[in-house]
C-alpha cells in the first residue's frame, strides 16, 4: 500500500471536532451505506444511467473525504469527473479497484472504532 | 419568525447523504443551534414555507429535487427570498460555485465543511440576515405592501427619478394647547389611533406614508408606483380622513374628551422622488414644487376655515364626481404668482 488507507489526521481532527462518541456512530452510519453507494454504481453501470453514476460517485467522494479516506476519495471523484463512458470501456474494472479499496477502508474504519 | 440573536438560530440542513447531514447537523447544535434536516429538495422546500427557518445549508447533488432548483424557488418565493443560503456541496468547477452565487446563495463551502469556517460563515450569514430584517420591518412600519416591495425588489436602491404625483400635507389643528391639556399617555394614546386611521385612509387609496412628526404627516400618491388617477386618490383619501376623524369624535365624545380637527392640503405636480437616507434606514420622498404648495395650502386650511384645500393641478385631474369650489387666488410663500385654489367640500362619498 503506498498511501495510508485512512489519513489520521484527518480522522483526529473529525473526532476532535465533533466528538469521539458521535465519530463511531458516524463510521458506523458510513459502513452502512457505503456497500449501497457501490452498488448503485455497478446498478448505474449496468442501466447506462449516467446521472446516477455521478451522483453515487460524488456521494462516496463526499464521504470518503470526510473521513479521511483520500484514495477511496480520489478514486471516486476521477469517477464523478470521467463519467461511465471509460469505466464501460474498461468493462467496470475501476469499480472492481474502488471496491477492493473500499474494503480496506471498512477494515481501517472498524478498527479505529474498535481502538 | 422566531427572535434570533447571533447564535441559538434555527438551520436547516439539506443534503441526500446521510453521514453529511448527520456531521452537519452536529457541528451546527455545538455551536448552539436548532438544527432539522431534509433529505432532498422538495422535502426541504416544503419544511422552508412552513417557516421558522434562519438559515439554509444547501447540498447541491440530490436525487428528486437537486440544490439549483431550490435556490431557484426560494428566489422566486417573496416569504423565501431573502433566507440566507449556504451552499455545502462538493461539486465540481467553479462554474457551478458561480452558478450558485448567481441564483442567490450566499456562500459557497466546500465539503467536508471545515467547523471553523463553518461557524464563521454562519455568523456573518446570521448577522445579514438580522440587519435585513431590522430594515423591512422598518420599511413595513413606515410603508404600504407596494413601497415595501418596491424597495425589496429594487434592493433598497437608494436613487431619485422625476415623478407627476400629488402630494398630501395634513395635521391636527391647535393640538398644542390639546396636548398642554391632558396626560402624556393620553397624547401618545389619541396620535396612535389618528396615525392608524389615517394610514389606513391613505394606503386604502394607493397612497404611502412617506413621514410623520408630530402631529402632521405627508403622504405620496403615484409614486413610486404609479396609479391611475392620483388626484383623485388623494382627493378621496382626504375625504375619507375627515370621516374617520368624524367618526373619532363621536368616541371621544362619549369619552367626555375633547374634539380634534384636521386640515389637509394637496398639490400635484412634476416632483424628484426617491429613496433617502442610508443603506441602513431610508424613507421615500419627494422634493419640488407640488410639496411646498400642498404644505402652504395644508397651512392656509386655518385662513380659509375649511378642511381641505386643493390647487389647480389636482382639481384638472379630478373627474367630474367629486365637487370643488373655487376659493380663488392664494398668494403663497416661496411663489412668486398667486396659485388658485379650490375648496373640496366635506361629507361627500369618499
Amino acid at each position: 500500500m503506498t498511501e495510508a488507507t485512512i489519513d489520521h489526521a484527518t480522522f483526529q481532527a473529525l473526532k476532535e471536532a465533533a466528538g469521539a462518541d458521535f465519530v463511531l456512530e458516524l463510521v458506523r452510519t458510513f459502513l452502512a451505506e457505503a456497500p449501497a453507494m457501490i452498488g448503485d454504481l455497478r446498478g448505474a453501470l449496468a442501466a447506462s444511467d449516467a446521472d446516477r453514476f455521478r451522483r453515487a460517485a460524488h456521494s462516496l467522494k463526499s464521504n470518503s473525504m470526510t473521513f479521511g479516506a483520500s484514495t477511496l476519495g480520489a478514486m471516486a471523484r476521477s469517477l464523478e469527473l470521467g463519467g461511465i463512458s471509460p469505466v464501460k470501456e474498461a468493462n467496470g474494472e475501476p469499480l472492481d479497484r474502488l471496491a477492493e479499496e473500499y474494503a480496506r477502508v471498512a477494515q481501517a474504519l472498524s478498527e479505529l472504532r474498535n481502538a | 419568525m422566531r427572535e434570533t440573536g447571533r447564535t441559538g438560530a434555527r438551520l436547516l440542513v439539506v443534503d441526500d447523504n446521510k453521514v453529511n447531514r448527520l456531521l452537519l447537523a452536529r457541528s451546527l447544535e455545538l455551536q448552539g443551534h436548532g438544527v432539522d434536516s431534509a433529505e432532498n429538495g422538495r422535502v426541504a422546500l416544503e419544511m422552508l414555507r412552513a417557516g421558522g427557518f434562519d438559515l439554509v445549508l444547501l447540498d447541491m447533488e440530490m436525487p428528486e429535487m437537486d440544490g439549483f432548483t431550490v435556490l431557484e424557488q426560494m428566489t422566486r418565493d417573496l416569504q423565501l427570498r431573502d433566507l440566507p443560503v449556504i451552499v455545502t456541496s462538493s461539486l465540481e468547477g467553479i462554474d457551478n460555485v458561480v452558478r450558485c452565487i448567481e441564483l442567490g446563495a450566499e456562500d459557497y463551502l466546500t465539503k467536508p465543511v471545515n467547523p471553523v469556517m463553518l461557524k464563521a460563515r454562519i455568523g456573518a450569514s446570521l448577522e445579514k440576515k438580522r440587519l435585513r430584517d431590522q430594515q423591512k420591518e422598518l420599511v413595513r412600519r413606515f410603508a404600504t405592501p407596494e413601497v415595501a416591495k418596491d424597495l425589496q425588489d429594487s434592493g433598497f436602491a437608494l436613487g431619485g427619478k422625476r415623478v407627476r404625483a400629488t402630494v398630501m400635507f395634513s395635521d391636527i389643528r391647535s393640538f398644542t394647547p390639546l396636548v398642554e391639556s391632558q396626560s402624556p399617555e393620553e397624547t401618545i394614546d389619541l396620535l396612535n389611533t389618528y396615525y392608524t386611521l389615517m394610514f389606513d385612509a391613505i394606503s386604502g387609496h394607493g397612497g404611502i406614508v412617506s413621514q410623520i412628526a408630530g402631529d402632521g404627516l405627508m403622504a405620496i400618491f403615484g409614486a413610486p408606483l404609479a396609479l391611475a388617477n392620483h388626484c383623485g386618490a388623494a382627493v378621496r383619501a382626504a375625504l375619507e380622513m375627515i370621516e374617520l376623524v368624524e367618526l373619532f369624535n363621536v368616541e371621544r365624545a362619549a369619552a367626555a374628551k375633547p374634539q380634534i380637527r384636521i386640515g389637509v392640503g394637496i398639490a400635484t405636480g412634476e416632483m424628484v422622488a426617491g429613496y433617502t437616507g442610508t443603506n441602513e434606514r431610508a424613507t421615500y420622498t419627494c422634493i419640488g414644487d407640488p410639496v411646498n404648495v400642498a404644505a402652504r395650502l395644508e397651512t392656509h386650511t386655518k385662513t380659509a376655515a375649511v378642511p381641505i384645500l386643493i390647487d389647480d393641478a389636482t382639481r384638472a385631474g379630478l373627474g367630474g364626481d367629486i365637487v370643488v369650489n373655487a376659493l380663488g387666488p392664494v398668494s403663497i410663500r416661496g411663489k412668486t404668482q398667486s396659485v388658485d385654489v379650490f375648496v373640496v367640500p366635506v361629507g361627500q362619498k369618499s
